[in-house]
């Protein structure tokens, strides 16, 4: 036993020693760029999940036809130019003497390939080109997209659509994106063969995703980002999130938490990049059902009473919100999506003012004078302080006799009650890749016919609307376009279907080594960064 | 002799089979996986036709009798998040999860039997109630702000050991080991202290009760009326028969060291499979957590039928009293 003694305390007092010398940060070869946020990329294949990280992780190794400036312009990528020849075709002509990662040349066939693979049921961006008939090649450099009917948007819709190699798909037999049905974990999943600025050296899913830089790629006399590795690694627990970035094992964090910002802010070292994201939190009202299911109000719904809906947004504080809540990082928002979106008005994005003996009389000639009770469904882990803004809006309702009660839970529990339409009054955020207003009316006001209108809940229909938005998607005049966009915005913000809170705003922190711009879209893209 | 050893068994199936239908039953009314399968632009016939082709929509006993003929294969189907095999999953995340609680029950040990036994002879001395109240301080903390803590230490203010992962990894076949780098063992000290520190209070703790009761027994005094030297009483008798209670003890709680991981693995991010856990749940990943639920279901269920097993061994007083019942029963 003493010999174990001994051991045991040599075991330890070597453990002490060894402390200061195996923590000497291994030194690192060129410029890598460590970064981290919450969660993983879902996959690699870059059709298979339209969710914002993982789109993340495709525009490192993948590109679009069309892409995206810093300031989210569309610019030319894959394509060098495309224009409409005709009403229902758009011709895209391709950029020449690209290569993908394996060493093979981009041609007309891999876009014929990719936007077909694309459309497959398996695909979750098939929503995207729904309006899409065919693809055809017309020469090496020449692709023409044709449609059903008119679509000034495509380009747009297009630039989130991912090109991949058809030689490489077939032999690796990836022809269809990655599938639940069979069940099985396909190449794409794990490996990428794209013509991005990054190639994909491991993935070790949920542990650690690395890219190198790509030194033939084509954007690279643009863009001379000096980045030779990017390591990202998921980090779940927020404080390690922080704690790694203060004590520079990270460079960049995506989301950091709010009530870090000042802290990181004030380190010696680090910066934080601020700018309002696309995406705007708004509550939505059961205004269609004649009696509200989570309402105490039997025989009539008091949502379908416009006075109601009025009296509500006169409640709401949205300034204080603002400020208590969001500690002054929200814009206070008058319509349900934000600046960058094409159709957003400043005009337009006016409030309601807030007024509580206007909403108290508006409530009293609604015959509503002692309030009624409702429940609030929120969610408590997607947006920033989603829960926190719930209830204050309970408490603000309260004043006008409203009495809600708050039903906040995870997003896993919280998005499958909306879609089975198991709400009365909910909240909800929703951001715009194409960054044009179509996006918002097809899914938040058109009448839910099984494609178009998914995300309308409201149980609202406006055969009139209707037309309007189907006209937004087929209308070439951009005059005409605009002033359908501008006439929807009017009839949406009048009707008050939704109750806008605000765009939400984004908040990157990094080294003062980083140098790279924030993008609106919370999407990062490291060929626009330069290191130190 | 053999009824007991098949009763026994009999025992632990049906445990299992508990285990294996609390996990079936309580996920599948966690969260909707459909809805985070697919992106915010699925259209409602597509959510319709992954549900049935996931079985969803069969009858729930059905859906048992399925999961479990595939479960006793191996077999938890696809990861609704990773989309992989999770038998798979699991044996990536198993080396990382072992080596953390290797070592975590080897510092137990390590530093907690020394401690009760000087505390156990050393009854009244200053260091002895130093040690005694900061294990109690230790033991009271949450693991999370001991490691949060630790971070804050270490990593922020000092900058000695990444706060985060698992250092750089060396693959030994399917079996991956941080334990022949300098990075892997500087990122493995804090997990395993913040891991370890119940588990070395409760071994000091036992160590010292046990060897303070085994110093009053009449053996030790005889022994030391017999004029031997202090240190063989202590570290050859008193010692020798603490240990049996406290290995026991160890046995049992390395299945709660694995199941204590998840909140470590949380904080330092720990590629173990308590994160793959954790993961799973804030995803309604059902087949992850039912997997994992049933494997450490077994584990206790494998660690306490060898305790009781080994008791039969050990103790012939048992298997006495069991031959007797028997002989009276017929």
């Amino acid at each position: 036993m003493a010999k174990f003694r001994i051991k045991a305390a040599l075991l330890a007092g070597a453990l002490t020693l060894a402390l200061p010398l195996i923590a000497a940060p291994a030194l690192a070869q060129g410029k890598v760029l460590r970064w981290a946020s919450q969660g993983d990329y879902l996959t690699m294949d870059p059709h298979s999940q339209n969710e914002g990280l993982t789109r993340t992780g495709s525009f490192q190794t993948y590109e679009g036809l069309v892409g995206y400036s810093a300031d989210l312009k569309f610019v030319p990528a894959l394509a060098t130019s495309w224009k409409a020849v005709n009403d229902t075709t758009w011709e895209f002509k391709l950029r020449q003497g690209v290569k993908f990662h394996d060493g093979s040349d981009f041609t007309a066939d891999d876009v014929v390939f990719s936007v077909k693979r694309a459309q497959h049921p398996n695909s979750d961006f098939k929503t995207y080109i729904a309006s899409v008939k065919d693809v055809k090649k017309i020469d090496a450099q020449t692709v023409h997209v044709e449609t059903n009917g008119a679509n000034p948007i495509l380009p747009n819709q297009i630039a989130n659509i991912f090109m991949m190699s058809k030689a490489w798909a077939e032999k690796n037999n990836v022809v269809n994106p990655q599938s639940y049905k069979d069940k099985e974990e396909t190449f794409a999943v794990r490996n990428t063969n794209g013509t991005g600025p990054f190639v994909l050296k491991t993935r070790e899913q949920d542990v650690r995703t690395v890219v190198a830089k790509n030194p033939t790629w084509w954007g690279l006399k643009d863009n001379p980002h000096n980045i030779d590795e990017i390591v990202y690694t998921p980090v779940t627990t927020p404080a390690t999130r922080v704690a790694a970035l203060l004590s520079g094992q990270l460079d960049f964090v995506l989301d950091v938490p709010v009530q870090d910002v000042e802290r990181v802010k004030r380190s010696a070292g680090l910066q934080v990049k601020k700018t309002n994201e696309i995406r705007t939190i708004f509550l939505g009202l059961d205004v269609g059902s004649p009696e509200l299911k989570y309402g105490d109000v039997k025989g009539k719904n008091p949502f379908a009473d416009k006075r109601v809906r009025q009296a509500m947004y006169h409640a709401i504080d949205m300034n204080a919100i603002a400020q208590k809540v969001m500690r002054g990082d929200a814009v206070v928002a008058g319509m349900i999506t934000s600046p960058g979106v094409h159709g957003y008005e400043k005009a337009l994005d006016k409030r309601l003012p807030y007024d509580l003996n206007k909403a108290k009389a508006l409530m009293k000639d609604a015959g509503y004078a002692n309030g009624f009770g409702i429940k609030l469904d929120c969610s408590n882990d997607r947006y920033v302080n989603d829960e926190g803004i719930c209830q204050a809006v309970v408490g603000m309702l309260a004043q006008i006799g409203i009495k809600v009660d708050l039903a906040a839970q995870s997003k896993t529990l919280h998005f499958p009650k909306l879609q089975k339409k198991d709400t009365s009054f909910y909240l909800v955020g929703w951001g715009v890749p194409t960054f044009d207003s179509h996006y918002v009316f097809s899914y938040m006001a058109q009448t839910p016919d099984g494609k178009n209108g998914s995300w309308n809940f409201t149980n609202y229909s406006n055969p009139k609307l209707d037309g309007m938005i189907n006209g937004m998607l087929s209308e070439l005049d951009p005059a005409k376009r605009d002033k359908l966009i501008h006439d929807a915005w009017t009839i949406l913000n009048d009707e008050i279907i939704y109750l806008p809170l605000h765009h939400q705003v984004l908040n990157w922190a990094m080294s003062e080594k980083l140098d790279m711009p924030i993008i609106a879209d919370n999407v990062p893209r490291f060929h626009f960064a330069k290191m130190k | 002799m053999l009824g007991y050893i098949v009763g026994r068994l009999a025992q632990a199936l049906a445990v299992m089979l508990a285990v294996a239908l609390v996990a079936f039953m309580l996920f599948n009314y966690v969260g909707d996986p459909i809805n985070n399968m697919v992106g915010q632009d699925a259209t409602t016939t597509d959510r319709a036709e992954l549900r049935e082709q996931l079985g969803l929509n069969d009858p729930a006993p059905l859906q048992f009798a399925r999961f479990l003929g595939n479960a006793a294969q191996g077999n938890f189907g696809l990861s609704y998040r990773l989309k992989r095999p999770v038998s798979v999953l699991i044996q990536e995340r198993v080396p990382a999860t072992l080596e953390l609680v290797f070592l975590s029950a080897l510092v137990a040990l390590v530093v907690g039997m020394p401690l009760g036994v000087y505390t156990a002879l050393r009854r009244d001395s200053w260091l002895s109630r130093v040690i005694l109240t900061s294990s109690l301080v230790g033991v009271s903390l949450p693991t999370f702000v001991i490691g949060i803590g630790l971070i804050y230490l270490f990593s922020v203010q000092f900058d000695w050991l990444p706060s985060f992962g698992r250092g750089q990894v060396t693959h030994l076949g399917w079996w991956s080991t941080g334990f022949l780098t300098k990075s892997g063992w500087a990122a493995i000290i804090m997990p395993a202290i913040t891991l370890s520190l119940y588990q070395l209070t409760l071994v000091l703790r036992l160590v010292r009760t046990e060897m303070m009761e085994v110093l009053r027994t009449d053996y030790v005094k005889f022994a030391r009326a017999r004029g031997l030297s202090n240190r063989i009483v202590h570290f050859h008798h008193a010692l020798k028969n603490t240990m049996m209670p406290v290995i026991t003890i160890i046995g049992l709680q390395v299945g709660g060291l694995i199941a204590f991981s998840i909140v470590t693995e949380t904080v330092f991010q720990w590629p173990g499979m308590g994160l793959l856990f954790i993961q799973a749940v804030g995803f309604a990943d059902i087949p992850v957590m039912a997997a994992y639920l049933v494997l450490v279901g077994a584990m206790f269920v494998v660690l306490n039928l060898m305790v009781d097993l080994a008791y039969f061994v050990i103790d012939p007083r048992l298997r006495m009293d069991r031959g007797k019942a028997a002989g009276k029963a017929t």
